[in-house]
């Protein structure tokens, strides 16, 4: 391999799926490769897309972050599949639904984190806390499964590859796009690795934060929908695990926890990464305490041999 | 002399917080200030204002600690199996997890790590390690624990005391002795500390090891409240200590924290998590979001006399 593919922050996240995939595989005799990649690539598409989002606002500097995830990702299930009300004639409109309730929370964590001075990690703390309680009178008692046509185009495949992993590819291409070939893309860079610079130099550093979280946000109500698509049915806790797991795949993928470095591509190694993780341990057979110490063991051992501040973002500092 | 008043500010502010809480209380059930009821209502602040205390320890040095919930948890369930049934092992099993804690403080150092991803992989270590020791809920805290934890000295309720305990171990600990500017000297100029000759790899060691050892304490005391434990038991604190210390008149960045601070923001914390929103008689839907929208205007009014008292 080259120097030049080695030095990407990205490649170790992939190299670490592989190794994952083949102990899993080596350990199961080979039998039910084509299944477990076809598995791994449907559950990685929630990660990626809330992964994106995170990915974003972290880019923006230290200190941002968004944990309102779950709790948006929550809200966003109950709406749209309400939304749709089982009619797969409503599957547009639902979506819509979906992404303008994850614009609404972003923004309302931007306006917090804005005009009330709160540091985001508390604000979208706090917000989460709102936003949970909103799903939990909301969804009480409601129509939540998803339209037959919804449920099953989000675990459509195609020569086993899962529809909706092709489109999440086109959707990360587009915010690669976004944030490297466009204004706003890089006004986010700048922010990220000097607001106060971006700021002398004229850049609408608030106007981008602003589009930054409710980016986020909609892509949070996104996965939302796509979860309840997939799972048949929405439910209060549908997003709990993505807390933890967003904030991981940008990290273990090579995007600066300082800012203003986001790195697309390393959203898939790591999201697939960690999903090929559980799988591995679960055709282990371990119990759950032993699967978290080892994801968690991992996820330590990744970051201590790749991932150094210095290292991941040269001649920044 | 502004610096000065600036310094005042920042202690003033989270007892306004406080007060206003209280005031809060007061209003809507004259009955709950009395030694009863702050016994009752403050029952869980001693664990919650040791969390934040250790959390304000990583904060202090520039790092956040996202393990420190399921730490809790996996030191409550030490507590309720290994302590009770076999002290030596137990208590050797708790220092070894301050070990771990200050080995953490090396490796993030050393390597230069983001703590957030290290302290979040580490969250799940714990989680694991707390299931593994209780797979479910149980266990029985020791005898002395509990005795502790419900002791009703005379004159002021036990968490009031155990509480100012804390916040004067702490503040002495950080801002009276030499080696606590040192450690804070960190957070807000790392490269002149080194150059003055002080290993940061033992200043990251020791902020860690004090961390370690305040969750400790802090998972102990919620035992002590709880009596028996179950491996989600401190998952909250996470969260809840972070508030606690922003709340408290602490920065993300540039080892400004306050111990006092953080201890009465731990109260608050405390307070606002479900007394206030009983006597409110909030419904059970929307009791969280209560939580969240009392956080919001506690934070944003901080927020708003600190700019005040900046600029005038």
């Amino acid at each position: 391999m080259s120097k030049a593919l080695l030095s990407k922050p990205w490649i170790w996240s992939f190299l670490g799926a592989a190794i994952v995939f083949i102990a899993a595989i080596s350990f199961t005799g080979g039998t039910g490769a084509g299944g477990m990649i076809t598995t791994a690539l449907a559950l990685a598409v929630f990660m990626v897309v809330v992964g994106l989002g995170q990915m974003a606002v972290i880019t923006l500097g230290p200190g941002n972050v968004d944990l309102s995830l779950p709790a948006n990702i929550g809200l966003a299930s109950a709406v749209s599949m309400t939304v749709m009300n089982g009619s797969d004639g409503l599957v547009v409109v639902g979506l819509t639904a979906a992404l303008a309730c994850g614009l609404a929370i972003g923004l309302a964590n931007y306006l917090m984190i804005r005009a009330l001075r709160i540091p985001p990690i508390v604000a979208t703390l706090s917000s989460s806390f709102v936003v949970q309680s909103i799903d939990i009178a909301y969804g009480r008692g409601l129509q939540i499964k998803p339209p037959p046509g919804f449920a099953a185009f989000t675990n459509l495949q195609l020569a086993g590859v899962p529809v909706c992993a092709l489109l999440t590819i086109l959707l990360s291409t587009a915010i690669a796009v976004l944030l490297r070939r466009t204004v706003y893309g890089c006004s986010v860079l700048a922010v990220g690795q000097n607001a106060r610079a971006a700021w002398f130099a004229g850049l609408a550093v608030e106007r981008t934060r602003a589009i930054t979280y409710g980016l986020c946000g909609m892509l949070g109500g996104l996965d939302g929908a796509l979860l309840a698509g997939y799972f048949q049915g929405a439910n209060v806790d549908l997003g709990n695990e993505y807390l933890l797991s967003s904030i991981a795949v940008v990290v273990i993928g090579g995007t600066s926890v300082a800012g203003g470095k986001p790195n697309v591509a390393g959203i898939w190694g790591a999201s697939l990464f960690l999903v090929l993780l559980l799988t591995m341990l679960n055709t282990f057979g371990v119990s759950a305490g032993v699967r978290l110490v080892a994801t968690g063991a991992v996820i330590v051992a990744v970051i201590a041999a790749a991932g150094s501040r210095g290292a991941a973002a040269p001649g920044l500092k | 002399m502004p610096r000065l008043s600036a310094r005042l500010m920042r202690e003033l502010l989270p007892l306004l917080s406080l007060a206003l809480v209280l005031a809060a209380i007061a209003w809507l059930n004259p009955r709950a200030i009395s030694y009863l009821g702050f016994t009752l209502m403050l029952n869980l602040a001693v664990p919650i204002a040791l969390a934040t205390v250790a959390q304000m320890f990583v904060i202090a040095g520039n790092d956040l600690d996202l393990s420190i919930g399921p730490f809790v948890s996996f030191i409550a369930c030490i507590g309720a199996t290994w302590l009770a049934d076999q002290p030596v092992t137990g208590i050797l099993l708790l220092a070894a997890s301050v070990g771990i804690y200050a080995a953490l403080g090396l490796l993030i150092q050393w390597r230069n790590l983001p703590s957030i991803v290290v302290t979040l992989g580490m969250s799940f270590i714990w989680q694991g390690l707390a299931i593994l020791v209780l797979p479910k809920p149980g266990g029985a805290a020791p005898a002395w624990l509990q005795a502790l934890m419900n002791a009703q000295p005379p004159l002021l309720p036990f968490p009031i005391l155990a509480t100012a305990v804390i916040a004067l171990v702490a503040w002495f600990a950080l801002m009276r002795t030499s080696y606590g500017a040192i450690l804070r000297g960190s957070g807000g100029n790392k490269a002149s500390i080194t150059r003055a000759g002080w290993s940061s790899l033992q200043i990251k060691a020791v902020l860690f090891a004090g961390a370690g050892l305040f969750g400790v304490l802090s998972g102990l005391a919620l035992l002590g409240v709880t009596t028996s434990a179950d491996a989600n038991i401190g998952n909250g604190y996470t969260l809840l200590s972070i508030a606690g210390v922003i709340l408290g008149g602490g920065e993300f960045v540039g080892g400004v924290v306050s111990p006092v601070g953080a201890v009465v923001g731990a109260l608050t914390m405390a307070l606002v998590a479900s007394p206030l929103l009983t006597f409110l008689n909030i419904p059970p839907d929307w009791q969280v979001g209560a939580n969240g929208i009392i956080l919001i205007v506690v934070l944003a009014t901080r927020a708003q006399i600190g700019r005040k008292a900046k600029t005038a």
